[in-house]
């Protein structure tokens, strides 16, 4: 290769061309390009929609959150009326997303561990239950179980009419406390006359916990020191029970049960025909996923942990709870948590059967109210978004806690 | 419809501005009217046994479709829930709706949809089984309620119980179908809508006399054509469309005589309306016999009215406020000048 710039003149003299021939710039040059054509392209896209917001006559304006709603939500845990703004109804529906996806993100964890671990049974026959069961829920689509489900629920079940009159042909089941209808279902409530009830009951619980913690590291060095484990299940679970016992006791509880007076059950808890719906679909479809996941990580344990389980005498239950889960959980929680979201964001297929959840609500009475489409989905997103980042930190840092820790 | 109203905003970021400025003009390019009706209800639109939409909103999109474009089948039918259709007008995607839609004060000027007219005088009802023994809205405190969501008359409901001191359970439905479907599981004692609506789902129930519509219309509802905002010569096209169908009753004009009679009568304002005296549908850049195609193809208001909802249907609606306004209604045609 010749020379024709001698490199002694200048050594370290930059020429433009550098940009792109020399490794050195070439990435961050192109890396600069593509930059900047993205943003101006975003740019160009926000502009654009501005523009034609304006030419429509419906500037980006985020006014009409504070505007009377004017449209009732069946399903409050916050207090709503129609008289309260879209901000409210918004909030609203949000706290019904947060219900579900809740309820949704615990029944299919539950049921997807039996599942998992199912699926690993020596027993061929609940082995292959738990397969079929697999297969059907994981390759349906969600909309479809949802729709079946709110079906079956609404169709089949008793209407409240059926419970009336002499000889009804539906009746209150659990001693005439809890009501199945095609409305939802009615069960007993509980209301206590201490006012601040909640409060003392959140105290109990915080106190009890750290009691607990105390005594599990203190027989946790007990058994370090002296290799003989001590047994607290019992004596904790006692504690719990008989102080929560004693603070209901003392609180003076009223339950009210549900009562067919007038078009309905009127009194106790109503949890309605969409949201139980909505969160079986949700926890049955999921639980497929995470039983997948928790095949694979109990799989992903070496057989030696196992046998070794076995030859220091654990017992096979014993050897899944203490060694092969704990280990498990490792390889679960990550992908855990993208089933967690997902099941989050497919309660927003919750429209389908009418459960005013945050699409429901917002994007949904609220955009067709005001018509402010762009600012009521941006604003459902950003909420998701916010709701997805809040699952994913928590989990993230529990799943930091049960890494290993290599040393 | 998750879908339409992301597509919508997406149209919003992509879309020339230029798009929406002379509907007309687009029309005619495309050779194809873009009408949004209702996904189904029976006499307003529907699709019928052969699959081709029919009904009394879509004879609207079809009479449009004769006068810009001379041929009444030139529409491409855009079923819209009460949610989508907002937003499918103003995004463009539709050149006008068709959809028994009530004519309010905000939806006019916040939602920048026009209303050209009313079509069809409502009122909100409430539709409930026989069996319970209700006979006035008073009654029906405590009672679920189906709705359909995204509606005026889900706000009247409101508004309604809370002035009169009364508790609903809503049950929020997307469309008429689902309604049905809930309303007849007894998932809900009352279904409420405006009371046309009621008449058409009744019709389409399989024993209608076990159903009985309350006596009481609690709120105003105006059904009409709309159009975007920012187009006033298409505004002009639709409404004196539905006003020379109106007129057309009132003048005696059918689809039958439509063609001819122009050349035999001697009513100025008929031989004006039918174009065969003066220029009227050059002045909005339509053909001379822009009306006389309009009331061709689909007849006059009186005969769009009985073949869809009147009482030989088996909606069986009474012409009511709908008759016109020398027979005590409120149907009343600006005049042809």
């Amino acid at each position: 290769m010749t020379m024709n710039s001698t490199p002694t003149e200048s050594p370290d003299a930059f020429r433009v061309s550098q940009l792109l021939s020399d490794t050195r710039y070439r990435a961050k040059t192109l890396q600069t390009i593509a930059g900047v054509l993205i943003m101006l392209f975003l740019g160009w896209l926000a502009a654009n929609t501005l523009s034609n917001l304006n030419t429509l006559g419906k500037p980006l304006s985020f006014s009409f959150l504070g505007d009377k709603a004017g449209y009732d939500i069946n399903q409050r845990l916050i207090p709503y009326t129609a008289e309260d703004t879209h901000l409210r109804a918004a909030l609203t529906g949000l706290m019904n997303t947060l219900v579900v996806a809740v309820l949704g993100c615990l029944t299919a964890t539950i049921l997807g561990l039996f599942i998992g671990i199912a699926r690993l049974s020596p027993n061929a026959g609940l082995a292959r239950l738990a397969r079929v069961y697999v297969e059907i829920f994981r390759n349906v689509p969600l909309l479809l179980w949802l729709l079946l489900i709110f079906a079956l629920l609404t169709e089949t079940l008793p209407a409240p009419d059926a419970f009336r009159g002499e000889d009804p042909s539906a009746t209150l089941i659990f001693s005439d406390s809890v009501a199945v209808t095609n409305r939802g279902v009615f069960v007993p409530s509980i209301s206590f006359n201490q006012p601040r009830f909640g409060w003392l009951l959140l105290g109990l619980i915080a106190g009890l916990s750290v009691l607990a913690g105390l005594l599990r590291s203190a027989a946790k060095r007990h058994q370090s020191k002296t290799g003989r484990p001590v047994a607290l299940g019992l004596p904790i679970l006692a504690t719990w029970a008989l102080s929560l016992m004693a603070l209901v006791y003392w609180a003076g509880p009223t339950v009210s049960y549900p009562e067919l007076r007038g078009f309905n059950f009127r009194d106790g808890i109503h949890l309605r025909t969409s949201l139980v719906a909505l969160w079986l679909a949700l926890a049955l479809y999921t639980a497929a996923f995470i039983a997948e996941i928790v095949r694979a990580g109990i799989t992903a344990v070496n057989k030696g942990q196992k046998e070794a389980a076995a030859a220091l005498g654990l017992r096979g239950g014993q050897t899944m709870r203490l060694v092969v889960l704990p280990q498990a959980l490792r390889v679960i929680i990550p992908p855990l948590i993208s089933n967690y979201l997902n099941l989050t964001k497919n309660s927003s297929l919750a429209i389908a059967v009418g459960y005013m959840d945050l699409t429901g609500t917002l994007m949904g009475i609220t955009l067709n109210q005001t018509g402010r489409e762009l600012e009521t989905v941006l604003l459902g997103m950003s909420f998701y978004l916010a709701v997805s980042i809040s699952i994913s930190l928590v989990l993230n840092w529990y799943n930091a806690r049960v890494q290993l820790r290599e040393r | 419809m998750k879908f339409l109203r992301n597509g919508a905003a997406i149209a919003l970021a992509f879309a020339p501005v230029s798009g929406f400025a002379d509907t007309l003009e687009d029309v005619q390019a495309r050779g194809q009217l873009l009408c949004g009706v209702n996904t189904g209800l029976s006499g307003f639109s529907f699709t019928d046994a052969d699959g081709n939409w029919t009904g009394f909103d879509v004879d609207m999109c079809r009479a449009v479709a004769a006068a810009v474009l001379g041929d009444a089948d030139a529409v491409e039918y855009i079923p819209l829930t009460g949610k989508t259709r907002f937003t499918a007008l103003s995004s463009g995607e539709i050149d006008f709706l068709s959809r028994n839609t009530t004519w309010t004060y905000s939806r006019d000027s916040d939602l920048a949809a026009n209303f050209v007219g009313t079509s069809y005088y409502d009122g909100q009802g409430f539709l409930t089984r026989a069996e319970l023994g209700v006979s006035s809205v008073m009654d029906l405190d405590g009672a679920t309620i189906c709705i359909k969501t995204g509606t005026t008359t889900e706000l009247t409901l409101s508004e309604f119980f809370r002035s009169n001191g009364m508790t609903y359970e809503p049950v929020p439905i997307e469309s008429d179908s689902e309604a049905q479907q809930q309303y007849n599981a007894k998932s809900c004692d009352v279904f409420t809508a405006d009371a046309s609506a009621l008449a058409a789902n009744r019709a389409s129930f399989a024993d209608p006399d076990a159903h009985v519509i309350l006596p009481e219309i609690i709120s105003k509802e105006p059904l009409g054509p709309a159009v975007r905002h920012g187009d006033d010569r298409w505004h002009d096209i639709v409404g004196w469309t539905l006003n020379a169908l109106i007129a057309a009753e009132e003048l005696g004009i059918t689809s039958e005589n439509a063609r001819t009679l122009g050349d035999t009568t001697n009513s100025p304002e008929i031989k004006r309306l039918l174009g065969v005296d003066g220029d009227l549908g050059a002045m909005n850049g339509l053909s001379a016999t822009w009306a006389q195609d309009a009331i061709a193809a689909v007849g006059n208001y009186g005969e769009i009215f009985d073949r869809h909802l009147g009482t030989d249907t088996v909606i069986g609606l009474e012409r009511g406020l709908n008759a016109q306004w020398f027979n005590g209604g409120l149907q009343y045609a600006p005049p042809f000048r």
